[in-house]
């Protein structure tokens, strides 16, 4: 555990490449099969999920820690994080790391804790506080509160495992796709330096596109390029091997029973055929808001109403295997010639269609495109070159996103709550409202887009002007005026303004304006009208 | 005894203010902390430890500056005026008044540490307590001191051994010479940046024993294997690229959190303060035996509230005193701070709202 603990420290203090995949090497050159199992399942983001419900967490701890819970709170506000104010305040450990190993402490200590009841469950945790000390607490206090998170991507992991097995980062990053359990058997499989592999549930992994920022004249001849449909939706592969399904999200998870009507629609492809597309909502040929896709996300089963209020569909974008070939390393053009024969050998009617090509001669013509995304319910447009191979992970220069111009409003600061992380004991959290005839009408939050300069400015109005606290939550004096941006708008019925955005975020501070220059509901709703009108 | 003006800290049966933040005629001084110690007032009392660090920051004010030893009792219009030290840096003190067989304790910044730099924080009994409360959250407890330059030794050491050169940031007055005088100088040259220096001056003019340092200017160049020793508002400047390569690493007590130790990009964060933690807070509290506590800068509220339930009294007293801060305040930053901050006055709200949440006006950011 204490090498885990350090290997977690060693990351968290540097934010090099060079020294974090130093680090992940060392780690993995000494460590047990085990807890390399264990360890790479942490680092790639596959964490317990939590074990023991926060409530209860917070009070067992203040109540270790011998002080009300209204303090400990306080202290959780300034900490930001709910494992570091555990450790900092609970008493005991005397700053003794685990000389048991992490397999020990996950498999012995932290999962059984899945099926203690909450008193059984308070035992156990005070006893691993008294023994438990230094960096391994936190890091066990961590992976309890399913908040488990090392600053490294996937990539540096692969790129590490590679460097210390000598086997190929992409196979690597292939064996760490799909559905496996961490046990010293399993990562022996990983480094094998035997390629063929076994598993044939498993998806491949995804190829990832970079944002434009730059005009697309910038990259070439439009004639080079693919152009299509950014949709709003989940990304998804759909693997149909052995007379089996499985559709796999981009988080590698599992969806299985999730979209039935994918699942029985995917009975009719032929074995050994995976495809990457875009699970939506979708209905009379056109996708609907995501907001109706949220809907389905999260339920594990899903009733005949829901099924039939929210139907979804696959808008397919590329093939990976076809009859049982890996298609990957196929130029972008032969691959979509290859998904548009499997999709029209589909019967009619079904759930999968083809994400439809953008015919366009000229960059002017994508321009007009992309200026017309929000009427197609897209998130802009994708860019993919008609020679480039199918890669993995995040790369520059085949694939691109070219998102649409953000909508923006200039909206007032109402509340504020304290951040996280880095931003821990800073008020960075905000809710924004815009005005509805003389009240103020919360209608986004928003968490980025200041620099830590502003933030702190931000941090300072908060503290001076507020009129009430809620929890964590202050109310402030209106004073503070901010120009949002966001990619689309929704009508909601579970918002109060009525509306919901998509990925607000603070696009400036407006330090020109007054709150009473800020703009209306009014105007959101107009631009609500003008994305729904046909262009 | 004592209450706030606009001008600061006031007593009316003496008519002198202590720690003001505006020019006053006549000001009784805990320490030379910039949050203390302002410009122009007709007359400054402060501890005879304190004269040469104090006449330092006023410049063209130092001839206004008197100092008594600690002990000694001065009187002014009828209350009894001493000092006692606070622990806090070179001459920190805490002010005692007494009038009318009551005794009130100001106790400005303070820490109850080891720290051979200053003398030593002693408890003394009044009725009304002044205190800080920069650290005043339970998540705040010092590692052991030695514990701590232990880390900055091997830090420095493994630097060294790399061919690096280690810049390490602390307050200008007072942080940085405890610095000094806590680390394990045999392990190479130790330089300081021109802030640090004119300080240390004064630091061993005062004859506190430190360690052989060298001015660090930027001409000096690549400083493979020293310690350099720094003020926060050094970090990122072009003096700090002219060593050639180095780790830094900054001695606060916000470096005891990590968000705050991520916040501060530094390589490391050293848990080093000149506050009290907690547990120190608490004792001392207990230790001036007062019956009533007023808690300035820092986490007041809940300082407040935790006295209360625990039977004392207690009350928050706004001030403008900003304790310990974890932010490099160099020009270009309050200039846009200050700037922000004009915009949102700007705005005309009520002030009056953070009394509301029983806060102070100012929290360590």
């Amino acid at each position: 555990m204490k090498a885990f603990a350090d290997l977690y420290d060693a990351i968290d203090r540097t934010t090099a490449t060079q020294g974090k995949v130093a680090a992940l090497v060392a780690y993995f050159r000494t460590a047990p099969g085990a807890d390399a199992a264990w360890a790479v399942s942490f680092l790639i983001g596959r964490r317990p999920k939590r074990l023991v419900k926060s409530g209860d967490l917070r009070l067992w701890a203040a109540e270790r820690a011998g002080i009300p819970d209204w303090l400990f709170e306080e202290s959780y506000a300034q900490a930001g994080d709910l494992a570091e104010t555990i450790s900092l305040l609970v008493p005991g450990g005397g700053g003794v790391e685990a000389q048991e190993s992490l397999a020990f402490w996950v498999e012995e200590r932290l999962l059984p804790l899945a099926r203690l009841d909450p008193p059984q469950q308070r035992e156990a945790l005070r006893e691993t506080w008294n023994v438990l000390g230094g960096a391994s607490r936190f890091v066990f206090n961590k992976l309890i509160t399913g908040a488990f998170r090392m600053g490294v991507s996937d990539g540096l992991v692969v790129r590490a495992i590679a460097q210390v097995s000598g086997i190929d980062a992409d196979v690597i990053s292939h064996r760490l796709m799909g559905a496996w359990e961490p046990s010293t058997a399993w990562y022996e499989q990983l480094v094998h330096p035997e390629t063929q592999d076994a598993d044939w549930s498993r998806p491949y992994p995804f190829y990832l596109a970079y944002p434009l920022e730059a005009a697309p004249e910038t990259i070439g001849e439009a004639a080079e390029w693919q152009v299509e449909w950014k949709w709003d939706g989940i990304r998804a592969q759909l693997v149909r091997r052995r007379g089996k399904t499985f559709l796999w999200s981009r988080g590698e998870e599992l969806l299985a029973g999730r979209f039935p009507e994918l699942e029985q629609m995917a009975e009719f492809l032929p074995d050994g055929t995976v495809i990457d597309g875009e699970i939506v909502a979708w209905r009379d040929g056109a996708p609907l808001p995501f907001s109706e896709l949220q809907r389905r996300i999260g339920r594990k089963t899903v009733g005949k109403t829901l099924l039939s209020d929210v139907p979804c569909a696959l808008l397919a974008y590329d093939l990976l295997e076809v009859r049982g070939e890996d298609a990957r390393t196929l130029p972008m053009a032969d691959r979509r010639a290859a998904l548009e024969q499997v999709v029209r050998a589909m019967p009619s009617g079904g759930t999968l269609h083809l994400s439809p090509v953008i015919e366009a001669a000229a960059w002017d013509a994508v321009h007009g495109a992309r200026a017309n995304s929000r009427t197609m319910r897209a998130e802009g447009l994708m860019l993919k070159r008609k020679s480039s191979p199918y890669g993995v992970g995040r790369r520059v220069g085949d694939w691109w996103k070219w998102k649409v111009v953000p909508l923006t409003v200039d909206a007032v600061l109402v509340y504020a709550q304290a951040g996280h992380g880095r931003r821990a004991g800073l008020y960075t959290d905000y809710t924004f409202a815009v005005w509805d005839g003389d009240a103020l009408v919360p209608f986004a939050k928003a968490y980025s887009g200041l620099t830590d300069v502003e933030i702190r400015a931000v941090d300072r109005y908060v503290r001076q002007h507020t009129i009430e606290k809620f929890g964590p939550v202050r109310t402030v004096t209106p004073g503070l005026v901010f120009e949002l941006a966001f990619e689309g708008i929704q009508e909601s019925a579970r918002h109060k303004s009525g509306i919901a955005v998509r990925f607000p975020r603070i696009a400036r501070w407006r330090t020109d304006k007054l709150p009473r220059d800020a703009d209306t509901l009014e105007t959101i709703r107009a631009m609500l009208r003008a994305a729904q009108a046909p262009a | 005894m004592l209450r706030v003006t606009d001008s600061g800290l006031y007593c009316d049966a003496g008519d002198f203010f202590i720690d003001p933040w505006r020019p006053v005629p006549r000001a009784v001084v805990t320490h030379a902390h910039g949050d203390h110690l302002t410009w122009g007032c007709g007359s400054y009392l402060v501890s005879a430890r304190g004269v040469g660090v104090t006449r330092e920051r006023l410049g063209q004010w130092a001839d206004r500056v008197e100092g008594i030893a600690f002990g000694d009792v001065r009187t002014i219009n009828g209350v009894r005026v001493s000092l006692h030290p606070a622990g806090h840096i070179l001459g920190s003190a805490q002010v005692r008044l007494e009038h009318g067989g009551e005794v009130w304790v100001a106790s400005g910044d303070y820490k109850t540490d080891p720290d051979p730099t200053c003398d030593p924080w002693e408890p003394v009994r009044c009725h009304t307590f002044i205190t800080e409360s920069t650290f005043g959250l339970p998540i705040y407890r010092w590692p052991a001191t030695p514990a701590v330059f232990d880390g900055i030794d091997v830090w420095w050491r493994e630097n060294a051994a790399a061919g690096r050169a280690s810049l390490l940031f602390g307050y200008g007055l007072g942080k940085a010479q405890r610095l000094l005088a806590g680390v394990d100088a045999s392990i190479g040259p130790i330089l300081v940046h021109g802030a640090v220096d004119r300080m240390t001056a004064l630091y061993r003019d005062a004859g506190i024993p430190l360690p052989p340092t060298e001015y660090a200017t930027a001409a000096r160049g690549v400083a493979s294997g020293a310690l350099i020793v720094a003020p926060p508002s050094a970090d990122g400047s072009t003096w700090a690229r002219k060593f050639g390569p180095v780790s830094t690493a900054f001695a606060s007590g916000w470096m005891l959190v990590r968000g705050a130790r991520r916040r501060r990009s530094v390589d490391r964060g050293f848990t080093l303060s000149d506050h009290v933690d907690w547990p120190q807070l608490l004792g001392a509290i207990a230790a001036t035996g007062a019956e009533r506590v007023l808690v300035t800068h820092g986490f007041t509220g809940p300082v407040v509230r935790w006295l209360r339930e625990t039977g004392l009294q207690a009350d928050a007293l706004a001030t403008r005193y900003e304790g310990e801060r974890d932010d490099a305040p160099d020009p270009a930053t309050s200039a846009a701070t200050a700037e922000m901050a004009e915009t949102v006055a700007s705005v005309n709200v009520a002030a009056t709202a953070s009394e509301t949440a029983g806060e102070t006006t100012t929290e360590p950011a």
